[in-house]
């Protein structure tokens, strides 16, 4: 035990003064209901730190932020070993749903919300939502379908040039 | 651990400075930690920080950011604009309770 007097007392540091702002941006190319999800809870980690956040949506991960699907997204033990389950139990039909609806119930157990309202949550907290133009036009999505927090769709040299000076992780 | 005296009251701390006794606290020297840390108290904050308070007691822990808004009804916009750029961990260190343990 030391005792300090008020002058010397330790104050946390809330990064305040930090004159270089860090950036983070994820890429999110899977559309997996398990794969969603890592993205999403590291960005929303990120942002409480104080840190700049975009989510840059591609390929399959569109399926994260269009409105027909982000409510749906599925986990299966299909080529996924580390479910330690026998592989030919994923191709019994049903088994998928009751995957996803276990996965679904244990997310909400850490009182973890859905796809659709973690977006949310994300945008509040200020995140930029990006979705990916080569992926709408092969999707042959409209952009109505987006959901509503998305800023704008934008191509790959769009994202390099707001992504500059941040750290990218691809998942 | 270390002990400090903060407005003539002797609390104790872990190494990162956040209050470890729940009891050594009180909304005097809940103002003193935000003057510290930049932040003047008005009742918006003082709504947030009380909740805190009152969930870490029911619960045992430090209520994340989303509880905060979820169950204490504080959007999240909000949070952010009264406790700018770390909310979750200042709130926190101005209610003398623990930084968050949860990811969400």
């Amino acid at each position: 035990m030391t005792t300090l007097d008020t002058t010397t007392t330790t104050i946390p540091n809330f990064g305040d003064e930090n004159t270089t702002d860090r950036k983070i941006a994820f890429v999110l190319s899977k559309g997996n209901l398990d794969m969603a999800y890592p993205g999403l809870i590291m960005a929303n980690g990120a942002l409480g730190e104080g840190i700049e956040v975009h989510l840059f949506f591609t390929f399959w991960g569109m399926d994260i932020i269009n409105t027909k699907t982000m409510g749906k997204l599925k986990f299966t033990i299909l080529g996924n070993p580390a479910t330690h389950m026998p592989q030919g139990l994923g191709g019994v039909p049903g088994m998928t749903a009751m995957a996803t609806r276990q996965m679904k119930k244990q997310i909400a157990d850490l009182d973890v919300p859905e796809v659709p309202e973690f977006l949310q949550l994300l945008v509040d907290s200020g995140a930029h939502l990006w979705a990916c133009k080569m992926s709408v036009d092969m999707m042959g999505l409209d952009p109505e379908d987006l959901f509503d927090g998305v800023d704008d769709v934008i191509n790959v040299t769009e994202f390099m040039e707001l992504s500059e000076d941040a750290q990218i992780v691809f998942i | 651990m270390t002990t400090a005296t903060i407005a003539g009251k002797e609390i104790t701390l872990d190494d990162e400075g956040f209050m470890t006794e729940y009891d050594e606290w009180s909304e005097a020297l809940g103002e003193v930690l935000a003057s510290q840390i930049g932040i003047e108290m008005t009742d918006a904050h003082w709504e947030a920080v009380r909740f805190l308070r009152k969930d870490f007691l029911e619960q045992g822990v430090t209520p994340t950011l989303r509880r905060v808004s979820t169950v204490g009804g504080i959007p999240i916009k909000e949070l952010f604009g009264l406790f700018p750029k770390k909310p979750a961990k200042k709130m926190a260190y101005i209610a003398g309770l623990p930084k968050p343990a949860g990811c969400v």
